[in-house]
């Protein structure tokens, strides 16, 4: 049988064929063509979009390109989340490649976070390790790590290097095995059809009594109508890297095996396709 | 760490145990006596019943307990008879023992206690000195008593011949009654027991002292008692200054007792020589008011209870001062406690009569911390507690079952409610009886200390002074005819009064026996007692019987229950005890229960990869791929002289290769008159990576096939240990990803150990074995394999098994990893915590000098006085430390007396001079002496292994086979560590431990054992004789009978390999032999022919491939010992093979070839098809695992004959 270590490398090595084509309004010089590339799951897009905007400045003059962003069938997408979840959430269960616009102008201010430069991103994906082991382990691990131990951590993500990032990230999914799991579970939900960007509570992997805790748990407790009743239709589809895992998987082997290179367990919670 | 047992008594006299692996009390196995007393070491438990007579409990184990009879046959020449039995009137007996003084024909041989039977009939011994005699077994000699020899000679006037037969202990795992003596004084009965002094001498094996308290106060020592004996012999007497109401007796040389007036007596002068000692100390009671009721002692601890129940410790007390320095009062109050190993302590709380064990016992702080109460159920009483457990484990694995089982119960037994009260009892009437004796009986002795009290007219605490000193007197000689009812009635109401008065407890005990007419009345009920007792319980009787939730407990003995601070113990509490297995469940491989999800996400991340990716491959990736550097500073011993550790700038650049390989350099800076330079090695030629840590440097070792044929790694030391092991850790992975090494070695792997107990295994390249160009040796790539053990044993279907220097027997799980290699490197299922245990050694060294003998006073120019075998280095005992950080000391320093070349009573050995060989008695001409101190150090470390209890081995090895046999059981052959031969059955595939041992008999312990291809099964005895077994087979595991093979002229053998038809041994001093003339239909083969010196060990494949590990092996910068080397050349029709080639060494111990069975293509050639397909059937049988994985090879030339067959299987 395949060991759990096949698992992180087939989250890791997720791709997702993306189409990038020019906005119609943008003014160009001449007929930008669509660029296609393979986005790793587990980056962010600003992070792997530099060709894009290479591509794009060929065929547009200096003056007319502002700051780009990105956008699938009018949502804007947020680069501080992981590419394979803003997948999950917008575009699953749609054809590729997913075609995505590429703006230049009217940044739209009320969505999307500036990213000026990859330190922003490294912060943003920093900040969110330190609070993923701030869950995990009150953040003694993160915080007894020296700094070129976060750099590895953060050079891995950028540079695709999957044991260069994971020879420090095993020891942020350490935990004692008579606690059997960490303190709690570092986890968001996300939906379309709400305001809210996502939930985050603390839950932890086992019960006061030992039991474990499984996805099934989490969501009953957190997002109970992506539960499907016993006898109910399914409305909803509970998707993480591109699979819905069964609802029976212990949360503490999806948080080590599934979660982002954030440590989140990034989780889409979308409507059943009504097709 | 096997899983030991903790044994107790409860107020009834029923005999429990807990296992530490386990989670309640179950009742002993033979459990028709009731008891008073226990004391329980590793291997038994000696009891007091309630008729006062001494029980022995011995585990069942595969290995049965034999005592070998002996008795010579003498025979005297004359001119008439020749030789016949008449002798001279000088002469000896006819029929004697080996001294000739004594008369012992056959028949006057009786088995010493029903607990015995013999094995088989006598039979002569044919054997002498390791050296096969004429048939008849007779050895001739001048006269008696003279030297024999097996040869008639022309003055060969005498001769005899021994005879041997086996008897064997035949009551294991039952209480077998120990007969009162025939011959001397015979003890009244007795009262207490305490068994220990294991740690005195390890000669003879297993010897136990074993310390009782008769009930008038005298005191017996039982003499004998050893591995073959287990019974012991006779009972002595040890006089004593006062009466003694209690003993107690430790490990090692601690032996306390307590006097009737409460002062201790300590034992002085017990040694190896004499383990009963030699006089009594007195050390007076902790408290000045009352005096001491009970003593416990261990290896370095006392602890004593006094009457007030207070509890004490005392201070100050070693094997030098056994008497200790002054008593500390402990918290708790406690009817008695009990020292077991590892100094760890339990106790019978005086509050709740529970069990408890003393938290937080450690060699530096030996008065512990706490009392934690042991809160387990017991395995009859399952449903009574149930109330709690059932809520604790809903949802829990086996919880459904135990309702289930209970519902029926209710249903069942619903007419029969109102025999709830039957409680403990049984219903039949016989069974009631039997409870109604139990509880007087026993409450009368689990209070004998209070007597004790009584005695001393202390008043007691619940007023019944009158009644009790009656009790003592009669009940102590009456104890036969106990078991009748009457004394039970007269004990009742006392029994009934102080426990109505003293413990809120008891009054269940009452209630049980105010009714005993209930269940007599409901008797006629057919129902066993086993039901009911399950049924009575549920009927919402939990709040009466709340009270008796736990059990009353009246004595515990922790002897043989192995546990320590670090123990995990799942003894606390049901909710975590439950929380525990459903861990252990979500960890270990069940795959019931997790496969479903498990297996679902595996399928879906495939899925979704080929759905988001396969028609995309075109796409250009986001992020290309770059090199990756990591960098470190490092020691590097430098390669030219002087040869010292310069410090180094250190860096491992990673890049992926166009066909996707990852592949890297490694560089080492440094700077050599002021000019910057560097050293670089390639990532893909690399072969071996070694951890050489030790106390003060954190040091590792590369190995190219270059600088292995130097004998000159390179060596870099880190930082720290993390670093080095961060370091290896990366460096590994990255070895393994060039070579495309993935998962677990194949099948068909070669195993090695290190003389470190490191494991190495190699995936053996097709062409390995190639004729006439194999693969160098030097180019194998070995990778380390997480784990301590001193040698591993495998086959081609996978059967794994290694055994530690503490000579602990282990599986191989299929894992990879473990040890420093976490992470990436390793497995997550089937890695496991190891460990293992060996012994650091130093020698004390002595001059003599006229003036004050031998002294600690050497000559300037002798070796130090502490120091190393070689006395170059100074040891002492304070300075040595332990191997390396991974290692921590688990016992003290103690003179070691199985040094070889023998040693005199406190261990020294004498010489000449230093250094010299050296001799275990002293002579005019010795003017040093020496002696080994030993200490044992203890490694725990992970890896793919899982402990194989309860038998130690020696050695061990596994049917070679082909890789595509279809073999259903695999037989396995191993030798104790007590010399015995072992065959094990149920070894398959899929459960490679097997299920249990199959004893061989043989006339004298074994060392090395070896089965070849065609079950031919060679071993060599301790004495260094050859033997070999006829007629093992499949069908007949075990074989019928020993041959006798002759070993070659003045050598004794050492160890033996056998493979498809070749047998190699290795002799003492080193010289490897083949075996020449075997035939299948003579398979002892003729004689014994020379084949290479200095020669360490020998593995003989299932091809008749011959690998050693040799000494001394030359390379172009140094020496190296411990050198794995291959014979090439060896072919069907020269199977002795032509010369060696040399692979990897420098501290190598052990290499196992036996599992690599693919034969190697003859001629380096285009593929021809009929190969093709054979590589097509290997893949498709065994999976993508190994087929694939073997396809890593170093070799330009394999690798391009991998390509051929890749693409030939492609098409």
């Amino acid at each position: 049988m395949a060991d759990d270590k096949d698992v992180l490398r087939d989250v890791w090595f997720g791709r997702i064929p993306t189409s990038f084509t020019l906005y119609q309004d943008e003014i160009t010089e001449r007929e930008a063509d669509p660029y296609y590339l393979l986005l790793p799951r587990v980056s962010y897009l600003t992070l792997v979009t530099d060709k894009v905007k290479k591509h794009f400045q060929k065929v547009m003059k200096q003056e007319d390109m502002g700051e780009m962003w990105l956008e699938y069938e009018g949502t804007p997408l947020k680069w501080h989340y992981p590419i394979g979840l803003l997948f999950d959430l917008h575009a699953s269960n749609t054809a590729l490649p997913w075609n995505i616009t590429v703006h230049f102008k009217n940044f739209p201010e009320k969505d999307l976070l500036h990213c000026t430069s990859n330190y922003v991103i490294e912060a943003h994906f920093m900040s969110c390790i330190k609070e993923a082991d701030a869950l995990k382990h009150k953040g003694q691990v993160i915080n007894e790590m020296q700094k070129k131990d976060h750099k590895q951590l953060w050079m891995g993500l950028q540079n695709d290097k999957f044991d260069q990032f994971w020879a420090i990230n095993r020891k942020l999914m350490e935990y004692s095995v008579e606690e059997g799991g960490f303190r709690y579970i570092p986890f968001r939900i996300y939906q379309t059809t709400s305001d809210r960007p996502f939930i985050q509570k603390l839950f932890r992997p086992v019960t006061a009594e030992g039991q474990t805790h499984t996805l099934g748990d989490l969501l009953k407790e957190m997002f109970s109508a992506a539960v499907t009743p016993d006898d109910g239709e399914k409305k909803y589809q509970v998707v993480i890297h591109g699979i819905e895992p069964v609802l029976e998987t212990p949360l503490q082997w999806l948080s080590e095996h599934l979660s982002y290179p954030d440590n989140f367990l990034h989780i889409s919670v979308i409507p059943m396709p009504t097709d | 760490m096997p899983s030991s047992l903790l044994w107790a008594v409860d107020v009834y006299g029923r005999v429990y145990t807990l296992s530490t692996a386990g989670q309640n009390w179950e009742l002993c196995k033979d459990a028709h006596l009731e008891f008073k007393r226990l004391t329980s070491v590793q291997q038994c438990c000696w009891g007091i019943a309630g008729d006062h007579q001494v029980y022995l409990y011995v585990h069942s184990s595969d290995v049965p307990i034999r005592y070998q009879e002996e008795t010579y046959e003498n025979q005297r020449w004359n001119p008439v008879d020749r030789f016949c039995e008449k002798l001279l009137p000088s002469d000896r007996w006819q029929w004697s023992d080996v001294t000739g003084l004594k008369h012992q024909p056959l028949d006057s041989f009786r088995l010493p206690s029903e607990h015995w039977e013999w094995e088989a009939d006598w039979y002569v011994d044919e054997n002498i000195d390791g050296e096969p005699t004429e048939k008849g077994g007779w050895t001739y000699a001048i006269d008696f008593p003279a030297t024999y020899t097996k040869d008639k000679k022309w003055n060969s006037c005498v001769r005899r011949r021994r005879w041997i037969r086996y008897r064997r202990y035949k009551s294991r795992d039952s209480w077998a009654k120990i007969s009162s003596q025939d011959d001397g004084p015979l003890p009244d009965p007795f009262s207490d027991i305490s068994a220990g002094g294991w740690d005195i001498t390890d000669e003879p094996r297993g010897h136990l002292s074993l310390w009782a308290v008769s009930l008038q106060g005298k005191m017996w020592y039982r003499e004998g008692i050893h591995h073959h004996n287990p019974e012991g012999s006779m009972w002595t007497e040890v006089t004593t200054p006062g009466e003694v109401v209690q003993i107690s007796c430790g490990p090692s040389d601690l032996v306390w007792a307590v006097l009737w007036e409460g002062q201790l007596l300590v034992r002085e002068g017990i040694s190896r020589e004499n383990p009963k000692g030699s006089s009594w100390v007195v050390v007076d009671s902790p408290s000045t008011e009352v005096g001491a009721i009970h003593v416990a002692v261990g290896i370095n601890v006392v602890w004593a209870v006094t009457k007030d129940r207070q509890v004490w410790f005392r201070r100050g007390v070693n094997s030098h001062n056994p008497c200790g320095t002054g008593w500390i009062g402990m918290v708790g109050e406690m009817v008695m406690l009990n020292v077991g190993l590892n100094d760890q302590v339990w106790g019978i709380s005086c509050e709740d009569r529970a069990v408890y064990i003393r938290h937080g016992v450690t060699s530096s702080e030996l008065s512990g911390k706490t009392w934690r109460a042991i809160a387990v159920a017991r395995d009859d009483d399952r449903s009574r507690s149930g109330s709690a457990n059932s809520l604790a484990s809903a949802g829990c694995f086996f919880s459904g079952e135990v309702r289930v089982q209970s519902s029926v119960m209710n249903d069942a037994e619903s007419s029969s409610e109102t025999e709830r009260s039957q409680a403990a009892q049984s219903t039949s009437p016989t069974h009631a009886d039997a409870m109604k004796r139990r509880i007087p009986k026993v409450t009368s002795d689990s209070f004998i200390s209070e007597l004790v009290s009584d005695k001393e007219r202390k008043p007691g605490r619940d007023g019944r002074d009158g009644q009790t000193p009656s009790i003592q007197e009669e009940g102590a000689p009456q104890e036969q005819a106990f078991a009748d009812q009457e004394t039970s009635v007269e004990l009742l109401p006392q029994s009934s009064s102080q426990q109505g008065a003293r413990d809120p407890k008891w009054s269940n005990v009452d209630l049980e026996e105010a009714q005993p007419p209930l269940p007599a009345a409901a008797s006629d009920t057919t129902e066993t007692s086993s039901l009911s007792s399950v049924a009575t319980y549920n009927l919402g009787m939990e709040e009466q019987y709340g009270v008796d939730e736990h059990p009353l407990w009246a004595w515990v003995s922790g002897g043989g229950c192995a546990v320590d601070s670090h123990t995990h113990l799942n003894w606390f509490n049901a909710s975590t005890g439950v929380s525990s297995s459903v861990q252990s469940m979500s960890l270990s491989i069940t795959p019931a229960q997790t496969a479903a999800w498990r297996k679902q996400i595996f399928e879906q991340l495939s899925e979704r990869s080929k759905r988001e990716m396969e028609n995309f491959k075109h796409y250009e990736q986001a992020i290309e791929q770059s090199v990756w550097v990591k960098k470190g500073n490092m020691q590097w011993w430098r390669d030219w002289k002087p040869n010292k550790w310069i410090d180094v700038r250190f860096a491992l650049e990673q890049f992926s290769g166009t066909d996707g390989n990852r592949d890297g350099i490694l560089f080492i800076y440094y700077t050599f008159n002021d000019e910057k330079k560097y050293l670089h090695a390639f990532i893909n030629e690399i072969t071996v990576l070694v951890p050489v840590l030790n106390d003060t440097k954190h040091t590792f070792a590369i190995y190219t096939p270059e600088r292995t044929k130097q004998r000159w790694p390179i060596r870099l030391t880190a930082a720290t240990e993390q670093e080095m092991h961060d370091w290896l850790a990366l460096l590994n992975l990255s070895c393994c990803d060039s070579r495309g090494i993935h998962g677990p070695p194949c099948k068909q792997a070669i195993w090695s150990t290190t003389c470190k107990g490191d494991i190495y295994v190699c995936e053996p390249p097709p062409n390995l074995e190639a004729v006439p160009y194999p693969l160098p040796c030097d180019q194998m790539f070995w990778r380390q394999i997480g784990g301590h053990l001193r040698l591993v044993e495998s086959n081609s279907v996978g059967i794994v098994w290694g055994i530690g220097y503490d000579h602990t027997a282990w599986v191989y799980t299929g894992g990879y990893g473990g040890g420093f290699s976490q992470g990436l490197g390793s497995s997550t299922d089937n890695i496991h915590t190891q460990t293992d245990v060996k012994s650091v050694y130093i020698y004390e060294n002595q001059r003599w000098n006229p003036v004050t003998g031998y002294s600690s006073r050497g000559l300037p120019t002798d070796r130090y006085m502490w120091s190393d075998v070689s006395g170059l280095q100074e040891c002492t005992k304070a300075s040595t430390k332990p191997p390396s950080p991974q290692w921590t000391w688990v016992s003290d320093w103690c003179i070691d007396y199985n040094t070889s070349g023998g040693t005199d009573r406190e261990g020294w050995q004498y010489a000449a001079d230093f250094p010299a060989t050296y001799h275990g008695y002293k002579t005019m001409k010795d003017f040093v002496r020496r002696r080994r101190w030993a200490r044992k150090c203890k490694i725990t470390t992970t890896g793919p292994w899982l402990e194989v209890p309860p038998i130690a081995l020696w050695d061990l090895t596994v049917l070679p086979c082909s890789s595509q046999s279809s073999i259903e059981e695999v037989a396995l052959w191993g030798i104790s560590n007590k010399g015995d031969v072992l065959c094990r059955i149920g070894v398959t595939q899929q459960s490679p431990a097997g299920t249990s041992w199959l004893h061989v008999g043989t006339d004298q312990p074994f060392k090395s054992i070896s089965i070849g291809g065609g079950y031919q099964v060679w071993a060599i005895a301790r004495d260094g004789s050859t033997f070999y077994r006829g007629s093992v087979s499949a069908q007949n595991p075990a074989g019928d009978s020993w041959y006798h093979i002759p070993s070659p002229p003045r050598q004794k053998l050492k160890q033996v390999s056998v493979g498809r038809t070749s047998v190699y041994v290795v002799d003492e001093n080193s010289n490897l032999w083949y075996r020449q003339g075997l035939t299948p239909s003579y398979p002892q083969g003729s004689s014994w022919e020379h084949i290479s010196n200095n020669v360490r060990r020998v593995s003989v494949g299932p091809l008749d491939q011959v690998w050693i590990i040799a000494d001394k092996v030359q390379g172009s910068h140094s020496l190296s010992c411990g050198t794995v080397c291959h014979r090439v050349g060896v072919q069907p029709m020269e199977p002795k093979g032509q010369s060696w080639d040399y692979g990897i060494g420098g501290g190598w111990e052990h290499i196992t070839i036996r599992g690599n069975s693919q034969e190697a293509p003859r001629i380096v050639m285009p593929v021809p098809a009929e190969n093709t397909l054979e590589k097509k059937g290997s893949v498709a049988e065994e999976g993508s695992e190994g087929g694939g994985r073997t396809a890593s090879i170093s070799s330009v030339l394999c690798i391009k004959e991998e390509e051929l067959n890749g693409n030939a299987v492609s098409c």
